[in-house]
């Protein structure tokens, strides 16, 4: 059985985080903010996971385990914070969401 | 093997390519998704077959249906797809995107120095996962638990009360 080697899967790591930092630095939606910063949080899986298989080791796939729990907290918090903005500023702007006002 | 890999990982590419530059909410969920699953297949291929898995039920079925609620339940519509259209102007995406590119491609030069690294045969079982996991990084999931509770209190409290669900 021939896979590919290490490198090729940490290309791909990469090219997937840098599309998640572009989705961040380009959309102005809330919502697709979180969506990027979910893809870089899966590029990192993914490079815990081919660091893993490297060494034929479990530690990087239980890594992978605690940055599905992270992605999932993030976005639970990340969410709900989207319905308040949106009942309370009536758009998913992130630049309307500049006042602090309690 | 390696094929699939290859098949899979440019599938990954195109779909979150796709995720980044949609308008609609629903239609950059729905492509998020498949690269998703894309990136699945090749944590198979990896020989990580428990953290595939786990990429399947945990991230695509769960944290994924989460979003797609929320998009429904935000009911953004067709207007706001004109709008997102109007955000993503290219004057507004090529200068991020060049940095993006940038750092991207010093991070391809740092690896393309190293020799080929070739990777372990034989698939790591998930009860080798399990064993890891509950021995030396029992607190670790402790914390994690932690973590998941203040994130429910937390989420809760936000969406709840005044302007929230509940009203």
């Amino acid at each position: 059985m021939m896979t590919a080697p290490l490198q090729h899967a940490l290309y791909l790591a990469i090219f997937l985080f840098a599309l998640g930092v572009t989705g961040v630095l380009v959309r102005r939606n809330l919502l697709f903010i979180l969506m990027s910063i979910e893809i870089m949080l899966n590029a990192a899986g993914l490079a815990f996971i081919t660091a893993a298989a490297r060494w034929g080791q479990a530690d990087g796939q239980v890594m992978f385990l605690f940055i599905l729990s992270l992605a999932a907290a993030e976005v639970s918090v990340g969410l709900a914070l989207i319905i308040r903005i949106r009942h309370r500023l009536t758009t998913l702007d992130a630049d309307a969401a500049n006042l602090m006002q309690g | 093997m390696s094929t699939t890999f290859y098949i899979a990982a440019f599938v990954a590419l195109l779909a979150t390519l796709l995720t980044i530059t949609r308008t609609n909410g629903v239609h950059a969920l729905l492509y998020l998704i498949v690269s998703l699953l894309a990136v699945a297949l090749v944590f198979y291929t990896l020989g990580a077959g428990f953290a595939a898995a786990l990429e399947v039920i945990i991230y695509a079925g769960a944290i994924m249906v989460l979003f797609v609620f929320v998009v429904m339940m935000l009911n953004l519509g067709e207007k706001a797809a004109g709008r997102e259209a109007q955000w993503i102007a290219p004057q507004i995406w090529i200068g991020p995107s060049i940095l993006s590119a940038i750092l991207a491609l010093q991070l391809l030069l740092t690896l393309a120095h190293q020799k080929a690294w070739p990777i372990a045969q034989n698939a790591v079982p998930p009860s080798q996962v399990g064993i890891v996991l509950f021995g030396p990084y029992l607190l670790c999931v402790e914390l994690a638990s932690m973590l998941l509770l203040a994130a429910l209190v937390g989420a809760y409290h936000i969406a709840h009360g005044e302007g929230g669900i509940a009203s």
